[in-house]
């Protein structure tokens, strides 16, 4: 019995020093890393910060009604679209019959989170059928000529394509947007798309023959000749064209489309849709370091998605011409990206890239997550509001707070008296840590304090407090006994431990069950209850423990000095254990050889 | 701390100790009444929902002079309900109400553009929706039942069925009284509620563990020895732990206290009154079910199992002996034994508890 015990305390003297260093290093990394990071103070939630107030309108399109259930629906497509994780404080309600406004905490990225409302995200996988990219008359290796047609038929042509054309002349210095006539813009920009299409033909897309094939041999019917039409019509550089090119088409149709390639708009004509955004499981964004591909989003489909992607995709492998072996990733109407397949993909794994940033990869991973919204959203306004608690009241709440954390350290002082050389740090330690992570979770996951989240904090004062009053109550007991103080606090650790651990848990897996299952503010609160709970475990492991081994060799601790908390004669121990046990022994006879 | 110190000292020894075993009756009767009272103020006062969990209607105004401050007061006036005031970019204001209809709000609207002296037409009244909406509540109670179920099935393994029964119906117990209790003070129930009685349930379950722990720790060898019954081991580990419970329901209460009181109360923060108030009733609630109830709920389900009843004739049969042979040597002038037989839990019966939790794991296997 003595051997093993010998061994957990040597060990246990000999960490004290590492464990302390460990996590004042810790600290100072963290605190480094936070005022590094520029993010000195947590994020606050909207209640005590305010922030922005986004107001949505409904519009009804392809058959979908703008009802209770549907606004419903969208409400909680959002909510989780902007607080994914519950932390981010964000709000989600409906207004009136047709609206729904999102409030978004200040600070928060607010032009991420309008698109991320916005975004209808309606995804599909459509076999491509034919696409070219959209240069209009330039392009002369097309078939269907008839496009400079289209782009004079076009009136609101100036604007939209001097615009474009001042984006994608990448260095040329002849695109000047000052192109006020009409018709020489547009043949400048059109010149200027040539331009950079024939430099970019390589990419598979970009031939025009197949087109002409497929849109024949898909001629049978008068639809489709009227979707060729469509197809000859539209130009993918103009912006109004942009914004209906596709849009309103129904999933079990064919229909045309615009999409982006290394920055060349190309148009599309896209057979029905073979797998649906519904059958997305889960989507995320990563990086791509193997290709350099750059930011890509990852898809795992569910099941039967997962069937009905592999056999669109061995169809499509059959076919060994681009643009036919490809298919349209198409969000809303656009298309993301138009991957060629190269043979059956199953697995049930997918992934979308396109010249993505990291936010974009990460919203679009979001957004395709939490599903498509029922109807389309028009913003109808963005306004900046206060916060819903006064300034006084935050105010008043703080020095209330204060004058109640003041109260718990004179306590201390008086009842533990040279113990809170342990209790006030260990604090001190934890309160340090909960707020230099909270400040650094701002930006990382968009976490914010709220006006609860707060109370919550306070209330993980005094589960931290138990814990080393646990402690300090199990080394007062074993003084009781007798003890000296090393022997007592190596003998009272495990102990305590035990009960700390315990009792941890209960509280972390009350964190992780409603982390994982709830939404909205209620996981906000799971994911600030678990984060505390794992700090008291670290605190009294790391700082607690290992600094009340390091006094227990002081002599001012060690010989139960009156103020140290740990006065033998103050705590009522019976000193010399063994001379009070013998006479009790008799009494306790059978217990008394345990203790030898 | 002396004073505090010594109750320590002296609670440790066993030379004072608090029957709460014994006296279980008249704490389950406060609870019951006090249960009783909480379910009828939930039943005749309900709770007053805010406007996050059942709508109400949202007023914008034009650019106005008026503070928010002062919206806040017309607001309730107008009303008769706790409203929420911002100001918004524009320079106007959003004022919301709980538990508005059209009627209602027209009403509202005319009463505010009376009191701010505005035209009536440059307020926008519009119905909003909960934003707390049913898959929040469906997916917290869905989250709630399955903590619960896992809670109970964690402690059944960790401690045994009994003590996650009596956890849970201490759990039970807190919650009613801290829903009750604001049922009748009529606060209106924000998000900040729920978290704070969700903050009430993890604290309840932790308190209720620390002291099943030290149970747990002192029942351990209960049927390798006659003295005790279970009852009067689990009254010595909660005096034990009482210290304990003590100190930290303080240092808990203490700075929500400042809170509820000192800035609730003088500084008037007003919305921080309902968080403070929850946490506050059920702070304390926890840490006296804990004890009060949890415990002797542990020994009541223990005392009927038939090795405890066993164990309680032999500890009966034991005493009554002892004191047949107390009496005997009072006879023969032997004092020796005199302060240990009559109180159960005697100073001397410590140790004999102590080393069955401390060393007793190891040397008990090896016996």
């Amino acid at each position: 019995m003595a051997a093993p015990k010998r061994g957990r305390s040597a060990s246990a003297q000999s960490k004290p020093g590492r464990s302390l260093a460990l996590i004042l290093i810790a600290i100072v990394a963290l605190t480094g890393g936070m005022f590094a990071s520029g993010n000195t103070t947590p994020r606050l939630g909207i209640d005590l910060a305010g922030g922005t107030s986004i107001t949505l309108q409904a519009k009804a399109d392809q058959g979908s009604a703008i009802n209770k259930a549907n606004m419903k629906t969208a409400v909680a497509i959002m909510n989780r679209r902007v607080n994914g994780l519950g932390v981010s404080e964000a709000e989600v309600q409906t207004q009136g019959t047709s609206n729904i406004i999102v409030n978004i905490p200040k600070g928060a990225n607010s032009e991420e989170a309008r698109q991320q409302v916005g975004t209808t995200a309606k995804l599909y996988f459509r076999p491509v059928l034919a696409s070219e990219a959209s240069a209009g008359a330039a392009s002369s290796a097309s078939p269907s000529a008839s496009s400079s047609g289209s782009s004079s038929a076009s009136p609101s042509a100036t604007p939209s394509s001097s615009a474009s054309a001042s984006q994608k002349a990448t260095g040329s210095s002849s695109a000047s947007p000052s192109s006020s006539a009409t018709s020489q813009g547009r043949a400048v920009t059109d010149a200027l798309k040539a331009d950079s299409t024939s430099s970019s033909s390589a990419s598979p897309s970009a031939s025009a023959s197949p087109s002409a094939g497929s849109s024949a041999s898909a001629s049978a019917s008068a639809a489709a000749s009227k979707l060729e039409a469509e197809y000859t019509a539209l130009d993918c550089n103009d912006q109004a064209q942009r914004a209906t090119a596709g849009k309103s088409a129904k999933p079990t149709d064919a229909t045309v489309a615009c999409g982006k390639n290394s920055g060349v708009w190309y148009k599309y004509v896209l057979g029905p849709a073979r797998v649906d955004g519904t059958e997305v499981k889960k989507a995320q964004a990563v990086f791509d370091t193997q290709t350099a591909a750059g930011w890509q989003v990852q898809m795992t489909f569910t099941g039967t998605g997962a069937k009905k992607f592999a056999d669109v995709t061995g169809e499509l492998a059959k076919n060994s011409q681009p643009p036919q072996n490809e298919f349209g990733i198409v969000l809303d109407g656009e298309v993301v990206s138009s991957p060629t397949v190269a043979q059956s993909i199953v697995g049930g794994q997918a992934e979308i890239s396109g010249s993505f940033t990291q936010t974009e990869a990460q919203s679009l991973a979001n957004v395709l997550s939490y599903g498509a919204l029922p109807l389309s959203f028009r913003e109808q306004s963005v306004t900046t509001v206060t916060a819903a608690l006064g300034g006084e009241q935050l105010h008043a709440g703080l020095i209330a707070g204060a004058i109640g954390l003041g109260l718990v350290v004179i306590y201390l002082l008086v009842f533990y008296r040279g113990l809170s050389v342990v209790a006030i740090p260990s604090l001190l330690v934890s309160a340090i840590l909960t707020y230099v992570i909270m400040a650094l979770l701002g930006p990382a996951i968009h976490f914010a304090l709220n006006l609860p989240a707060v109370c919550g904090a306070i209330v993980a004062i005094g589960i931290t407090a138990d814990s080393f009053i646990v402690f300090f109550e199990r080394i007062r007991d074993e003084i009781r006994e007798g003890r000296t103080l090393r022997p007592a606090v190596e003998r009272a650790w495990p102990r305590a431990r035990r009960t700390i651990l315990v009792s941890d848990f209960v509280s972390f897996l009350a964190a992780a069950v409603l982390f994982i299952v709830t939404v909205g503010k209620v996981q906000g609160f799971a994911f600030t209850l678990g984060l505390t709970t794992v700090l008291d475990v670290v605190v009294v492991f790391f700082f607690t423990k290992p600094l009340m081994t390091v006094l227990a060799r002081r002599k001012f601790f060690a010989n139960g000095h009156k103020w140290s908390g740990l006065d033998p004669k103050g705590l009522g121990a019976k000193p010399p254990l063994r001379r009070t046990r013998r006479p009790a022994g008799p009494v306790a006879g059978p217990v008394d050889p345990k203790e030898a | 701390m002396s004073k505090l110190g010594n109750l320590g000292a002296r609670l440790h020894r066993g030379e004072i100790s608090y029957d709460f075993v014994g006296k279980r009756k008249i704490w389950y009767g406060v609870s019951i009444l006090i249960t009783i009272t909480a379910i009828v103020g939930l039943a005749v006062r309900g709770l007053n929902m805010g406007i996050d969990f059942q709508g109400g209607a949202v007023f914008t105004t034009a650019k106005t002079s008026v503070s928010v401050a002062q919206a806040e007061t017309y607001a309730k006036e107008a009303s008769g309900h706790d409203a929420v005031v911002q100001k918004l970019g524009t320079g106007g204001l959003r004022i919301q109400i709980a538990g508005m209809d059209t009627t209602k709000s027209d009403a509202t609207k005319i009463a505010l553009a009376k009191d701010m002296k505005v035209d009536p037409e440059s307020i926008a009244a519009d119905l909003v929706g909960p934003s707390w909406g049913d898959e929040i509540a469906n997916k917290a109670w869905e989250g709630l039942g399955i903590f619960m179920v896992l809670v109970v099935i964690y402690l059944a393994i960790a401690f045994e069925w009994r003590m996650a029964v009596a956890a849970l119906v201490a759990l039970i117990h807190d919650i009613t009284i801290t829903t009750g209790i604001y049922a009748l003070v009529g606060f209106e129930v924000t998000p900040g509620t729920v978290i704070g009685l969700l903050t009430i349930l993890g604290y309840s379950l932790y308190d209720t563990v620390v002291v099943f722990d030290s149970l747990k720790e002192q029942t351990k060898d209960i049927t390798k020895q006659t003295r005790f019954t279970y009852s009067d081991i689990a009254n010595q580990s909660i005096n034990g732990t009482l210290v304990r419970s003590i100190n930290t329901t303080i240092v808990a209460l203490l700075p929500v206290a400042g809170l509820l009181f000192i800035g609730g109360g003088f500084l008037g923060a007003g919305t921080l009154n309902d968080i403070s108030l929850s946490l506050f009733v059920g702070l304390a609630a926890g840490a006296y079910s804990s004890i009060f109830i949890a415990t002797p709920l542990v020994a009541d389900l223990k005392e009927a199992e038939p090795q405890m009843k066993a164990l309680k004739k032999r500890v009966l049969a034991k005493r009554a002996q002892a004191a047949a042979e107390e009496e005997m040597a009072e006879a023969r002038g032997d004092d020796d034994r005199d302060d240990a037989a009559p109180a159960v839990v005697g100073p001397r019966n410590q140790p004999a508890s102590r080393n069955r939790g401390g060393r007793g794991r190891p040397s008990g296997k090896r016996r």
